[in-house]
């Protein structure tokens, strides 16, 4: 008996997935990159008006770029999987098993160490770079100031502005030490001048936030907490607690200025001889680093026992008052 | 029960908690406002006379050791337990503030000078150590609260860069010869300061937000607390009006 073998049909030749995904992979990445760079990077927040935001921002921009191809590569494939690996109707069998590829698994382990390796040594540049970044640290940085410390400050020298911000419910003010140690409710900068920030609360937990200049540095009472920045560009400047610091936390933040260097002096000048003149300066505490406001020079520290003070400028309510939960 | 069944039942419940807390949200938020009494100022002649006072204690039933404010209404010039007033846009304000609280030292002292009033100033009558009435009326642009212990609260509106250190009996007047019958008055007896002073209201309407910037929460944590942040006694709002 004779039989008849039909001949399988030639299956249909399987494209090259991997080199498809690759140049649809390379495109779009390119694309995205470029327009993250072109396109995005010169709107990302905070802008560049100080060393500081002009370094967040470049930072965002890298790791924008970097991300990038690996959100596109994961979402491609995803979609690519779905589209031409999708089950055809009644098709209920398996897909081909793998039991390791040492290509892929190289690749992945190469690429992401490289990818993590990358961002370990971009962020500590980056942040020695600036100067601390814009972020609050210690009294002695590791990193290279952007000018000297002195007493004193006068347009054109390369001395730091030292600039003391002190929080409390709810609201800022600012003590310039280098002009007598005068205080005022106006941030007031000098452009291109290095500005140490020393940042200090009278009362609870507050967050120093000048979000144009990029530098936001927690305010805890009893601490001195040094942020860094060198603004580059005139402009206004919004100030915003950014610690839940009580119910009114949303109405405490004003405004500050960055000015050309002679008009900061001529403000700053100004504004220390009112205070001299009205007794102000007399009137404030010696400039501190950090302030007790448990101690009143005039007063003492025992307020609470001082003969008809009956209030609370620090933890003036003796231990007969009602414990609050 | 059915999936569609399953299904509805889980979305009324989602809708029903999330009802619930928007209600709880709005009821407790309303309540802290809707309240309180707004006393409305009207301008005349282009200027519009506001009168406040501080008090160490109030008339109020639930807290009646709680240092606050009252405003004075304008019509029958009674005292109104609240911290809402209405004043006309773009018109001069002329602020009167009886401070009947003993004195407090200012956490920060910078708050003792006198700042975005007409010439940076106020107009201050204090009792004297040996006086038993007020004293002739000075004008000042600072207020040392740390020198003889004469300031009680604050009135500041940050957004206005407003900031008035409200003046207050001496410390041996703070202890022995404060007001006692709330809301006080002048002619009740005890000590007290009277204060004015002049600002312009802003061009624009809009809520202004107040406060006392001495935490003055007896009984709180470093006194930050309780009637510092409560509409009603030590914070408020100056509503800008349309003339």
């Amino acid at each position: 008996m004779s039989t008849t073998e039909t001949q399988p049909t030639p299956a249909a030749a399987e494209p090259r997935h991997g080199l498809r995904l690759f140049v649809i992979w390379l495109i779009l990445s390119l694309a995205a990159v470029l327009l993250i760079w072109f396109v995005w990077y010169p709107h990302l927040p905070p802008g560049r008006m100080s060393s500081s935001a002009k370094h967040q921002q470049f930072d965002i921009a890298i790791l924008a770029a970097v991300a990038a191809p690996v959100i596109i590569f994961v979402v491609l494939y995803f979609v690519y999987a779905i589209v031409v690996w999708r089950a055809k109707p009644g098709d209920d069998s398996d897909g081909a098993p793998i039991y390791g590829h040492t290509a892929v698994q190289a690749t992945w382990i190469i690429g992401t160490s490289a990818i993590v390796l990358f961002l370990a040594v971009f962020g500590t540049v980056e942040l020695i770079g600036p100067a601390g970044a814009g972020a609050g640290e210690g009294p002695s940085p590791i990193w290279t100031l952007a000018g000297t410390r002195s007493a004193t400050w006068t347009p054109g020298s390369d001395h730091i502005l030292e600039v003391q911000v002190i929080g409390q419910q709810w609201t800022w003010s600012y003590r310039y030490p280098q002009f007598g140690g005068m205080e005022s409710v106006s941030l007031y900068l000098p452009i291109d001048t290095p500005v140490e920030f020393h940042v200090t609360s009278l009362d609870v937990i507050h967050s120093f936030w000048a979000y144009q200049l990029g530098v936001k540095a927690d305010a805890n009472p009893g601490v001195d907490n040094v942020a860094y920045t060198t603004p580059e560009q005139m402009g206004s400047v919004t100030v915003r607690c950014n610690e839940l610091c009580g119910i009114w936390h949303g109405a405490m933040y004003n405004y500050g200025q960055v000015v050309s260097q002679s008009s900061f002096e001529s403000w700053a000048s100004g504004v220390q001889a009112k205070e001299q003149a009205d007794g102000l300066l007399a009137a404030l505490p010696p400039y501190s680093l950090t302030y007790d406001p448990t101690v009143v020079p005039q007063l003492g520290k025992n307020l609470v026992n001082v003969i008809g003070v009956t209030g609370a400028a620090g933890y003036y309510y003796p231990s007969n008052y009602p414990v609050q939960p | 029960m059915s999936v569609a069944a399953r299904a509805a039942a889980l979305i009324a419940a989602f809708l029903i908690v999330v009802g619930l807390g928007v209600f709880v949200a709005f009821y407790y938020i309303g309540s802290a406002t809707t309240q309180l009494t707004t006393v409305h100022y009207t301008a005349s002649g282009g200027q519009t006379n506001v009168v406040l006072q501080e008090d160490p204690s109030n008339d109020t039933a639930t807290k009646p050791n709680w240092v606050t404010y009252y405003t004075q209404d304008p019509a029958t010039k009674q005292w109104v337990h609240t911290t809402l007033f209405s004043v006309t846009a773009g018109t001069k304000v002329n602020m009167t503030i009886y401070g009947f609280d003993g004195c407090t030292p200012l956490r920060n002292n910078f708050w003792s000078q006198v700042q975005g009033t007409i010439g940076n100033t106020v107009t201050v009558q204090q009792y004297s150590k040996t006086n038993t009435t007020l004293g002739a009326p000075q004008t000042v642009s600072l207020i040392n609260s740390w020198a003889d212990c004469n300031v009680a609260h604050t009135f500041a509106i940050p957004a206005m860069g407003l900031y008035v250190p409200v003046a207050s009996p001496n410390a041996q007047n703070s202890k022995n010869n404060l007001c006692s019958s709330f809301p006080c008055t002048p002619t009740s007896g005890g000590a007290y300061a009277a204060e004015t002073f002049s600002f312009i209201a802003p061009s624009h309407t809009g809520d202004y937000r107040w406060q006392c910037l001495i935490p003055c929460g007896g009984g709180y944590l470093d006194g930050n607390g309780g009637p510092m942040q409560t509409l009603g006694w030590m914070t408020g709002f100056m509503y800008v009006v349309p003339s």
